[in-house]
């Protein structure tokens, strides 16, 4: 038997929490350590899939690296099964980056060291358990395990007000949970024989009555939806990202709202083509919806994070733009672009508020002005991520968006794009005048005189994801060779 | 015909009959030593329940005096909870015991004692009139129990509205059972379920009286589970009465309820679950019960500040969810509600025991006592954490299979016969709850965890009080990662019932 490679990527961060939680806490030193180089085995472990994958194994749509299917709970056909195929090593890929890079950025937590790595290895096991997790229950309970450190990273190292965002995460994201249970359930019971594997499930679902078909649809819908967030269940997110921590929103931003539309190519699409011709629509109108209202929303922010915030409800939308118009291989393969780059650029963007943060103690943009002076290094960085992030053709955003909206364009209403293509023009209005606003205009030198520049943990931990982007943006062609077979299978099992 | 004496087969009843002298046998030690043992009783009791587990595990199935006692799966599966819910409840009152009831020790372990004795009794029995002389046998030692503290007014007042309730109850109950007895001929449950069916064929006119024992029934069992609108009683006698005893309440009185319950309506009644008997059909009386104390045990569950409260709610909250499980009524179903009540026995043991152990310090039973507990005292509020995590039923804790299994048997019962498709709307009501649970279970992590004060408690253990936090935490764990083997010998329990297959 091969080395179970997924299997070690979803529990190596187990035992290193069991690890830390041994530590005696006042060692914080050892903890940071420990948890950091924890961390960088799934890392590299998602690096040499990633590698692997591109070379051996993304010729074909088929899951590589299996697992299983163990029998794990026989009495309720409850099966171990992982598996990973083009739309989940990019994801894995980003997990096992974004992680290591948040844990980097933690380590200016000086407050309740030892708890808060605990949990948050704990939140690199639930996450790269979602990408993998090919049974239903497995899904539901690492996707259920990844909320309750969730819960306590926003609860305990947020700002004023993290009592109330952590609880209403906790109870949005375990409501569309719930949904997701009752239409696993069903499933369950109606194929025949019953099973939870989503492989078997994606090839009988389609013979369901039509009925089923969209009642199960709308529940994984909405399940899914809340994590994305898709208009209008965002409320969540603009809270849950102002008050957690850097390192916690720069998760919740680069990887837990990838596993709402991850969930929807992976789950809910391919298994109700039927449901999805008929709602397809709908779901772009709503992406629109989004697009726009985010961006407009950006637009009134005076705070910098939840600007950000509310920047990603809108890049969200063109994911949503993209699964809506589901049967152009090219539209799917931008939102998949889309996640990847809206991983990198927001995950950067929150770091660098962060680092703003401490050193500043305000994120009001109407504090600052003319900060390129002072901190020229940080302004560079910042801008470039800005100019990421509106979509300039040389970087990853450009591409995703590009993409998707050359796919979406052949496939769906074109007034509906046309108005979706504005949302860029909004992007850039935001964008630019948060930059304007911040690093350039009148320098007050007595408030903010005593600013310091980025050191060099901070641009450790922001480079890689700057290399990326541009890389991405640069030559975009092997993303797209890695996912290429699964895509265009994903499309004809959508067409049935 | 030639009177012969009953097969006695006394050696079935060999646990409860040991457990009974047991409980004589721990009064007398006390008396003896003229209450000078210290905690000697309560280690006695300890030992005396894991005497009783052994020689269950080696007693076997059969049955006793005929058909009157049965061990069969689901007595066993039972009379395994009634236990770990004594051993758990007798071991988180050493603390108590210590400081409030040092001059009755032997009675109070020894009532604890013989309430379980009851329950065993009760779980075994396969007829009318031992399954209620088994039934008063647990509550007459919780009347007493629940007023314990002499002294304390809170604790008379639950001493009283228990027994009064109770009693009430109890006169419900054996009325509706008079009224079977009237309809059948018979008290053995088997033969009932035929002879009920028989003289509803013939005479075709037994609806009105059937409904009238129906409805007794199940507000004669519905007051002893706390099961809305006859959950009054519970808060306030939770509230009251020793914190060990709020948790064997319950636990193991609540996990008696529902063995009376699956005895007499699961079993001798179960022709009458279904829409064809229609005026007959209790399925949907017992669904009925079952969403509201769905809504009502975990609505007025967020708005309580004493946690014994709080917890007397969700525990309303969490019978609804057994019920919803008990009227699936297919093989999952009686499954599910053994898997539930043992997830539940863990985590709400665990939960209970936690907040004996810290009113043992702080005297205190107020949820916002709890601030800040977690920097103080770790262990002890990461075990509260998965206990009421575990009770809000998030994986990969033994309290999510448990919810998951009893929405699976309902869901299985609505996908498959259109006739029971309000099943779903029972589960819609349960999953919206359930997002209320987790509000108020929070809401006590909060307390302990987000708080920025210092809690002024530093809780240190007991070995026994150690020993329920790692019975706790092993089960919640345990069950939630590997519940194969609870699941097929839970579901040997269907095995009892002869239900249709679909």
């Amino acid at each position: 038997m091969d080395f179970p490679v997924l299997s070690s990527v979803v529990f190596v961060p187990v035992v290193g929490m069991v690890a830390v939680m041994l530590i005696p806490k006042q060692n914080v030193g050892a903890i940071r350590w420990t948890s950091l180089i924890v961390s960088i085995f799934p890392m590299l472990a998602s690096f040499w899939i990633t590698w692997d994958y591109f070379f051996n194994h993304c010729g074909s749509a088929a899951m590589a690296y299996v697992e299983g299917p163990y029998n794990w709970i026989p009495s309720l056909n409850i099966q171990y099964y992982l598996g990973v195929d083009g739309i989940s090593v990019p994801m894995l890929f980003l997990t096992g980056l974004l992680t290591t890079v948040s844990l980097l950025a933690s380590f200016n937590i000086i407050n309740r060291v030892k708890e808060y790595f605990a949990f948050f290895l704990l939140l690199e096991a639930g996450m790269m358990g979602v990408f993998v997790a090919l049974d239903f229950f497995l899904f539901y309970v690492f996707w259920e395990v990844m909320l309750v450190p969730m819960y306590f990273l926003i609860g305990v190292w947020g700002g004023p007000r993290k009592e109330y965002a952590a609880i209403k995460f906790f109870l949005y994201t375990l409501l569309g949970s719930l949904f997701m249970l009752v239409s696993i359930l069903i499933l369950y019971f109606t194929s025949e024989p019953h099973t939870l594997n989503m492989m078997t499930l994606i090839e009988i679902c389609p013979t369901m009555t039509h009925t089923l078909q969209m009642v199960c649809f709308v529940f994984f819908f909405i399940a899914f939806a809340i994590k994305v967030p898709v208009w209008p269940f965002h409320t969540w997110l603009p809270d849950a990202h102002v008050e957690a921590p850097t390192a916690v929103s720069v998760i919740l931003a680069g990887v837990l709202l990838k596993m709402g539309t991850y969930a929807m190519l992976r789950i809910s699409w391919p298994m109700f083509p039927e449901a999805l011709r008929t709602l397809s629509f709908w779901i772009a109108v709503i992406g629109a919806i989004g697009i726009i209202y985010g961006a407009l929303v950006s637009m009134a922010q005076k705070d910098l994070k939840k600007l950000v915030a509310y920047s990603s409800v809108s890049h969200m939308g063109f994911c949503m733009l993209g699964l809506a118009a589901f049967s152009s291989v090219t539209a799917i393969a931008g939102c998949m672009f889309q996640m990847v780059s809206h991983g990198l650029i927001t995950g950067a963007m929150f770091l660098l508020v962060g680092v703003l943060y401490d050193r500043a103690h305000t994120r009001e943009i109407a504090a600052f002005g003319g900060l390129g002076v002072k901190i020229p290094v940080y302004t560079g960085i910042m801008v470039l991520f800005s100019m990421a992030s509106l979509g300039l053709p040389g970087m990853s955003g450009f591409v995703s968006e590009f993409m998707i909206f050359v796919g979406a364009f052949g496939a769906l209403s074109k007034v509906l794009v046309g108005i979706c293509v504005l949302g860029v023009v909004l992007g850039a209005t935001y964008i630019l005048r948060m930059v304007q606003n911040i690093f350039l205009g009148e320098f007050d030198l007595a408030r903010w005189g005593g600013l310091t520049e980025i050191n060099f943990r901070e641009i450790v931990s922001v480079a890689p994801l700057a290399v990326l982007t541009i890389a991405i943006g640069v030559y975009p062609k092997p993303l797209a060779t890695l996912m290429r077979a699964t895509l265009e299978n994903l499309v004809t099992l959508m067409a049935r | 015909m030639e009177w012969q004496l009953p097969e006695y087969n006394l050696q079935m009843m060999l646990p409860e009959i040991f457990l009974f002298l047991w409980a004589l046998a721990v009064m007398t030690f006390d008396l003896v030593t003229k209450r000078k043992t210290g905690s000697a009783v309560g280690y006695l009791s300890l030992l005396g329940l894991l005497v009783t587990g052994f020689i269950l595990s080696v007693t076997g199935y059969g049955r006793g005096f005929t058909t009157m006692f049965f061990n069969d799966p689901m007595s066993l599966f039972f009379k395994i909870i009634f236990l770990g819910s004594a051993f758990m409840a007798i071991a988180s009152s050493f603390g108590i015991t210590k400081q409030k009831i040092v001059n009755h020790r032997g009675e109070y372990f020894g009532l604890i004692l013989l309430s379980a004795v009851g329950m065993m009794f009760l779980s075994s029995s396969n007829e009318l009139l031992s399954l209620y002389i088994g039934l008063e046998l647990t509550t007459i030692p919780l009347f007493v129990l629940a007023a314990f503290f002499k002294d304390d007014k809170l604790s008379v007042e639950a001493g009283i509205k228990y027994f009064v309730v109770g009693a009430f109850s109890s006169a419900l109950l054996l009325y509706g059972l008079s009224f079977l007895y009237g309809l059948s001929g018979t008290t053995d449950l088997v033969q009932m379920k035929i002879n009920l069916a028989i003289t509803h064929l013939t005479f075709k006119n037994i609806g009105l009286i059937l409904s009238l024992a129906v409805v007794l029934l199940v507000a004669g069992i519905g007051f002893k589970l706390a099961l809305p609108p006859f959950h009054q009683w519970a808060p306030d006698v939770y509230e009251g009465s020793p914190t060990p005893i709020a948790a064997f309440l319950s636990v193991g009185s609540k996990a008696a309820g529902l063995v009376a319950f699956a005895k007499i309506f699961l079993n001798g009644l179960s022709a009458f679950y279904s829409p064809v008997m229609a005026p007959n059909d209790w399925g949907k009386l017992a669904g009925l019960l079952a969403c509201l104390a769905l809504i009502i045990g975990n609505v007025l569950a967020i708005r309580q500040s004493n946690i014994k409260r709080m917890l007397a709610y969700s525990s309303i909250a969490h019978a609804g969810y057994i019920m919803i499980g008990m009227v699936a009524m297919n093989e999952l179903g009686i499954a599910s509600v053994g898997f539930y009540l043992f997830a539940y026995l863990f985590a709400n043991m665990g939960a209970f025991g936690v907040v004996a152990i810290f009113e043992d310090k702080s005297g205190s039973c107020q949820i916002t006592s709890y601030a800040g507990l977690s920097k103080t005292s770790p262990l002890l509020s990461i075990s509260m954490t998965v206990f009421l995590l575990s009770l809000a039923g998030i994986p990969p804790l033994a309290g999510f299979l448990a919810k998951y299994y009893v929405f699976a048997a309902a869901i299985k019962v609505a996908a498959t016969d259109p006739a029971f498709s309000w099943m779903y709307w029972l589960v819609g009501i349960g999953l919206l709850t359930a997002v209320f649970s987790l509000y108020y279970y929070a809401n006590v992590i909060k307390q302990m965890y987000f708080s920025a004060e210092l809690s002024p408690y530093r809780i240190s253990f007991s070995a026994p009080a150690m020993s329920v936090l790692l019975i706790g935490l092993i089960g919640v764990f345990l069950f939630g990662l590997y519940p194969e083997p609870i699941l097929q010998f839970a579901s040997k329990m269907s095995l009892v019932f002869g239900f249709v297959q679909y």
